[in-house]
């Protein structure tokens, strides 16, 4: 099991903005390093991290080598209505890691 | 979003390359740019990119990115690309966005190998493109130490 | 013995002049960086190491070893506050201090009956910053142990060692070219008031093992063996130096 941390509010008032932050464990590897042996040792990266509230995309992001390592993402959303925000993250070596928050929305 | 499928072409030829030939350049970032704005003039403003001058480590570069824009179903910010001119591949991240989001910003950490410049292009739902362009000193290039 | 004493009358006299009101010259790393680290450090909805801290948490509560024990079963939520402010200690019915992450795998022979963790791995790194990150906020501690003495002279003896190729000693940056700029980087004071750090060299949450060992090799002098109780000793020493200064939680350096 992947390790993600997510801060979202737990509560909004419709229409309002909210700030949605998601950290998660990742080395990233980007390709273009020799290790000790002078050898490139492969890229292993998240290429792709999407968020949706209740299914509606709110963020698509593809990712490069050029994202540091534990990738950060911050974004905001309009509070629309109360359910789940889903995570995903997906990258090379069959890496996919989902993760959700619940979220009430008055 | 037509820019990903080529970006993840590119790097993938990118990454097959040898290593000494992985160098981006102000060519190659322009030519990365152009992907994805297909010649349409690209307007300077309406974008920050926030971007410390001056950063310690290239490993982790804190970098935000904020468009004006109602972001309203009418008028908004359809997607941000950014890139960068000196790193082995001219790409950094590219964001969909849409009306649900309320503000057109994203925030994130990035790499950086050497002082460069880093631009942020919008891709506005009127399909004109916007610009910002920050330089950083990189004091330390991204480089990583191994446990000894 | 003598030098032993000594060290300790300098000790109590730098701490005696600072308790009289003397200006606190002592400041952290954290004070070197430009804002937007002082930022990431800060805000824990964006400190890379919380994401250690969260790790350790779930590991607290997993049990391990043949005695099927977690660390919960025997130490409350919340029960490690204050502890890795007064560390290295000397553990009961032992001989030798040792530091934190030295106690958590004393936990784990003697207490779970499992096996040692790895230097610098994973899970000992995780639980070592779950219980590092609830001194946060507190003044370092060292405790007011006599048998530490020793250790402790033995540790400033090293940090005042000439070392290495370079024949370096850590004084010589620390204490007389703190400030000034060493490739670019401002030299800290080097106290130990932010580990585990997430250091962005090494993108990762590292030990102040691992970081004293960067430095031995950043001076072209052989690092000691990673059980070494050198470690410990410049550990005990540094602390010392630091007391009274803030625990900060995870650390983010450059």
């Amino acid at each position: 099991m992947a390790n993600v941390l997510i801060n979202a509010p737990k509560t909004a008032k419709k229409g309002e903005l909210i700030e949605i932050k998601a950290l998660v464990l990742h080395q990233m590897e980007t390709g273009f390093r020799a290790g000790t042996n002078g050898r490139i040792i492969p890229r292993n990266i998240i290429e792709r991290f999407t968020a949706s509230w209740n299914g509606k995309e709110l963020l698509d992001m593809t990712m490069s080598s050029a994202i540091a390592a534990n990738p950060f993402v911050s974004f905001f959303a309009v509070a629309s209505e109360s359910g789940r925000i889903v995570m995903r993250w997906t990258g090379d070596n069959g890496f996919q890691v989902e993760e959700s928050v619940a979220i009430a929305v008055e | 979003m037509a820019g990903r499928r080529h970006f993840l072409g590119g790097a993938a030829a990118i990454t097959l390359m040898p290593f000494e030939a992985a160098r981006a350049t102000p060519e190659s970032m322009a030519a990365a740019i152009q992907l994805v704005v297909k010649g349409v003039p690209i307007r300077d403003g309406r974008v920050i990119l926030d971007v410390p001058p001056l950063v310690e480590n290239g490993n982790t570069v804190p970098l935000s990115v904020l468009v004006e824009s109602p972001m309203t179903d009418a008028d908004y910010v359809r997607a941000i690309h950014v890139f960068n001119e000196k790193n082995p591949q001219p790409h950094v991240f590219d964001a969909r966005l849409s009306p649900r989001n309320g503000k057109a910003f994203v925030a994130t950490r990035i790499k950086l190998s050497d002082q460069q410049k880093v631009v942020a292009i919008a891709e506005m739902s009127d399909g004109t493109y916007w610009r910002a362009s920050a330089d950083v000193i990189v004091t330390l290039a991204a480089c990583l130490e191994d446990i000894i | 013995m003598k030098r032993a004493a000594l060290a300790l009358v300098a000790v109590f006299a730098a701490s005696f002049a600072l308790a009289q009101g003397v200006k606190d010259e002592r400041r952290s790393g954290y004070h070197d960086m430009g804002p937007a680290l002082q930022k990431m450090q800060d805000d824990d909805s964006s400190n890379p190491g919380m994401l250690f801290v969260q790790k350790g948490a779930g590991l607290w509560r997993t049990p391990a070893g043949a005695a099927g024990k977690s660390c919960a079963d025997c130490h409350a939520e919340g029960s490690m506050k204050g502890v890795a402010a007064r560390y290295p200690a000397i553990p009961s019915g032992g001989q030798a201090p040792v530091d934190l992450e030295g106690r958590i795998d004393l936990c784990r022979t003697e207490n779970q009956k499992a096996d040692r963790f790895a230097p610098e791995s994973d899970d000992l790194l995780a639980l070592t910053a779950y219980v590092a990150q609830q001194s946060r906020g507190l003044p370092v501690s060292p405790p007011a142990d006599p048998k530490l003495a020793l250790f402790r002279a033995e540790g400033e003896a090293l940090y005042r060692l000439r070392q290495g190729q370079l024949n370096l000693s850590c004084a010589i940056c620390h204490d007389d070219n703190a400030g000034k700029k060493l490739a670019g980087i401002a030299i800290p004071q080097a106290h130990p008031t932010g580990y585990p750090i997430y250091r962005l060299e090494w993108q990762t949450l590292g030990s102040l093992k691992r970081r004293l060992r960067n430095c031995l090799v950043g001076i072209r002098a052989e690092p000691y063996a990673w059980e070494s109780p050198q470690y410990v000793a410049l550990e005990l020493y540094l602390m010392e130096r630091a007391r009274g200064m803030t625990m900060e939680g995870i650390g983010v350096r450059p």
